[in-house]
């Protein structure tokens, strides 16, 4: 039987026994939970304890791709890396684009499956139905470039990589998994459960293809999506890439400044994407592409800046938020380098730069002695930024502690009140205060605080109004303070991309204005199956973000830990358009679980769970 | 004058549409390796460069062809000169494949020639590519925008100091 979207298998990779096999997917949980983030959340839940000690060998990791990834879908190019958090002891899925992820795909197989714990570092290759492991202690120690480069000299020329750099192998809680040398699932430290099982690296090298089922309707699908994104927006993120953003977000007075105490930063014009595109592009204003990405926001950047001398991929809106803004170092040289820094060494971009920008006020407020990190660091202290960011890969120093993630840091010393982030993950580049949509969803998304989970950003303040979202609603637009709309919106937001993130697409192609019916119509082409119409599309999508959070609850957090810090919740943004705001949690939360359909503690109700078809696993 | 699939270089991202595309005209499959044009990515310059076949004048691979497997057709609807392979009469001999300084035919796993067909004339690569990095025109159109990119860099060094 010829499988459509789906390669309908799946790798086993025992890595204690440094062994492998290959079964069939299991279909009818594909059906329902589509692939990537889904289908990972619907594996992992079944597969694990979700009280599991992240680092312990009955964790597993799952690379997941989705039923387009490998198409010529628009930005069909994504996997999943899924897995139990070490930072947020919860459910952590982070996605990334590549042909890494297009290869294990050609590959044939929809996901692989690592499992236990390999005695000593190695690496899988995996050349179609071929599957090696190989030795990996000579690369341990090695950054993600030189990991990359050295394990497709080993390989094949052809082989695509994805692997930790030393951040991971030192099990920094934010580690990342860096593919196609740059680009990052970076959230939730991911990269440190791989260093966790000595698995450094996965090489892959597929032949195959991906066939849909109905060619002639997959083909209208995509040309419908490249109708849509024939516009001027597409063109500028093309040329700036994610930092075209940044003068937008400081028009609306969101721009995190350090350390979340500001919400404009009146040197706003050194951090734009344009300044970015014109001076340290190595081609201005030109963006590469991951695979079948009619967008290409992606850019490469060299510094000659002795002090920050380098070359390497991004950096991107958030990590220019944190290093930049946060940091309020307000220089690209220098928030480059802290971005090759961490792309390098493997650690998440925003972590690192939150929690540097975190140490910086608990310094300045004198919580933090000098003699703990070792030199003074104010902020805008861009060499000790830079330092830092070293130190923290290496677990050198001060390093060390701030690897465990700025929560644990600010409890060191008693002081959590500095921690800027939710379920002990950093907050990314935007306050909560000026964005209400964004406030509710850093509180309710179940890997903690997030931009990309449910991003009522897009309609408030990139003015996104093309989803049936807010078309359905008829709205015409959405105002970024008011939070009465707010948790209705979230609810379906934070649905409908957990359908983008489970299809193997990128959310961008979603974000520049395609919307749910063309990527039902994609998803329903390749794979033959029947959503159900929008409804059925959008209860998908519930399913999956009920699922990750029932496995939250069953790894021990509660509605408590869907709450905010005080700073956002009582401390009124002091400056610029949201001056005098706060988020308004307390009003947006009772109303946001009864629409999602939980009782008051948080916990899925039993009418609920029936008609997701989840009754079987609450019971478990 | 003809009509060919015009590259140009300074546009491509590398993200490989035209070879998706190809392959799912010709094989029904996503699988950038069965296409007939591929790129190639110089990450560290943002770079790309798509090469496919430039149906050559004097052709190597029609000239090598034992079987006689490979003719100059023109193709009805645009009038573009193409380099066909004749499915039943091609044996699968790879001389062609030998004989092609460029690496744009191969023999594939149906045992005869694959090579650009400019899909009846309307070359799925040109017609998908995401940002215009390739056309269907006339030959001299990249010649002559190579000439004019030149003769503005030319220009530009010429201006006098303001």
């Amino acid at each position: 039987m010829t499988m459509h979207g789906w390669t309908q298998k799946v790798l086993r990779v025992d890595l204690t026994n440094l062994s492998s096999s290959v079964e069939d997917l299991d279909r009818e949980a594909a059906e329902q939970y589509i692939g990537g983030l889904g289908l990972g959340a619907r594996y992992l839940y079944d597969e694990i304890d979700p009280a599991v000690d992240a680092y312990s060998p009955e964790n597993k990791v799952l690379f997941v791709t989705g039923p387009l990834t490998g198409t010529g879908a628009p930005a069909g190019n994504r996997y999943v890396v899924v897995t139990k958090s070490p930072l947020t002891g919860g459910i952590a899925n982070s996605t990334a684009a590549g042909e890494f992820a297009t290869n294990l795909k050609y590959a044939g197989y929809d996901m692989v499956i690592f499992e236990g714990k390999a005695s000593h570092p190695v690496y899988l290759y995996i050349d179609d139905e071929r599957i090696s492991f190989r030795d990996a202690s000579g690369l341990w120690g090695k950054t993600t470039s030189e990991t990359e480069l050295a394990v497709v000299a080993a390989t094949a020329p052809d082989a695509k990589v994805s692997c930790i750099g030393p951040a991971g192998e030192k099990l920094v809680r934010f580690a990342c998994v860096i593919n196609d040398m740059g680009r990052a699932a970076g959230r939730s430290g991911v990269g440190a459960v791989m260093g966790s099982k000595n698995l450094k690296a996965v090489a892959v090298r597929g032949t195959g293809g991906v066939r849909v089922a109905d060619n002639a309707r997959f083909l209208a699908a995509i040309e419908s999506c490249y109708a849509t994104l024939d516009d001027p927006y597409t063109e500028h993120f093309h040329q700036t890439g994610t930092p075209g953003v940044l003068e937008l977000v400081h028009a609306y007075g969101v721009m995190p400044t350090k350390n979340f105490q500001f919400g404009t930063n009146p040197h706003g014009d050194r951090l734009t994407g344009e300044l970015l595109a014109d001076t340290l592009s190595v081609r201005k204003r030109m963006g590469m592409g991951c695979p079948a990405c009619p967008i290409a926001c992606g850019r490469i950047t060299r510094v000659k800046n002795p002090d920050f001398a380098g070359i390497g991929a991004g950096p991107e809106y958030e990590t220019i938020g944190m290093f930049g803004s946060s940091c309020y170092t307000n220089d690209l040289d220098a928030v480059s380098k802290a971005n090759f820094i961490c792309n390098e060494m493997g650690m998440d971009t925003i972590s690192a730069g939150n929690g540097i920008a975190c140490t910086m006020e608990m310094f300045e407020a004198g919580v933090i002695p000098q003699a703990d990190i070792g030199f003074a660091l104010p902020f805008g202290e861009a060499k000790g930024m830079v330092r830092l960011a070293e130190m923290i890969a290496a677990r050198e120093g001060f390093g060390d502690l701030l690897a465990e993630g700025a929560y644990r840091m600010t409890e060191h010393y008693g002081h959590t009140e500095y921690f800027m982030g939710v379920k002990k993950q950093e907050f990314p580049s935007y306050d909560g205060r000026g964005l209400q949509g964004m406030a509710l969803g850093y509180a309710t998304q179940p890997r903690g605080a997030c931009h990309i989970r449910g991003e009522l950003q897009d309609l408030d303040l990139y003015g996104q109004l093309g989803w049936r979202v807010t078309r359905d609603r008829g709205m015409e637009a959405v105002d970024p303070l008011s939070w009465e709309d707010k948790p209705g919106l979230s609810v379906d937001v934070q649905d409908w991309f957990c359908m983008i993130d489970s299809c193997g697409v990128c959310n961008f192609v979603w974000f520049m204005g395609c919307h749910e019916d063309q990527m039902r119509e994609l998803l329903e082409a390749a794979t033959g199956i029947d959503m159900g119409g929008h409804e059925g599309f959008m209860r998908t999508g519930s399913r999956i973000f009920n699922l990750e959070t029932l496995f939250n609850r069953r790894a021990g957090l509660t509605s408590a830990d869907d709450t905010l810090p005080e700073r956002m919740l009582r401390t009124p943004l002091p400056d610029g358009p949201a001056k005098g705001y706060v988020c308004e949690l307390d009003k947006m939360l009772p109303p946001y679980y009864e629409l999602r359909g939980w009782d008051a503690q948080g916990n899925l109700t039993a009418e609920k769970a029936a008609e997701l078809g989840l009754e079987a696993l609450t019971t478990v | 004058m003809t009509q060919m699939i015009v590259i140009d270089i300074g546009k491509c991202t590398g993200c490989g549409t035209c070879e998706l595309m190809c392959s799912f005209r010709h094989h029904g499959e996503f699988n950038p390796r069965k296409a007939r044009i591929h790129k190639t990515v110089f990450l560290y310059d943002e770079l790309a460069v798509p090469v496919v076949c430039s149906q050559c004048e004097d052709a190597w691979c029609e000239r090598i062809c034992p079987a006689g497997a490979i003719a100059h057709t023109i193709e009805p609807t645009s009038g573009a000169a193409v380099l066909k392979v004749d499915e039943q009469i091609c044996v699968g001999c790879r001389m062609c494949m030998l004989a092609c300084p460029f690496g744009n035919i191969a023999v594939g796993a149906k045992g005869h020639a694959e090579k650009c067909d400019l899909c009846d004339g309307d070359p799925q690569c040109v017609k998908f590519c995401p940002r215009g990095a390739l056309h269907f025109a006339d030959s001299e159109r990249g010649e002559g925008e190579k000439r004019r990119k030149l003769a503005t860099a030319l220009a530009a060094s010429y201006k006098e100091s303001e």
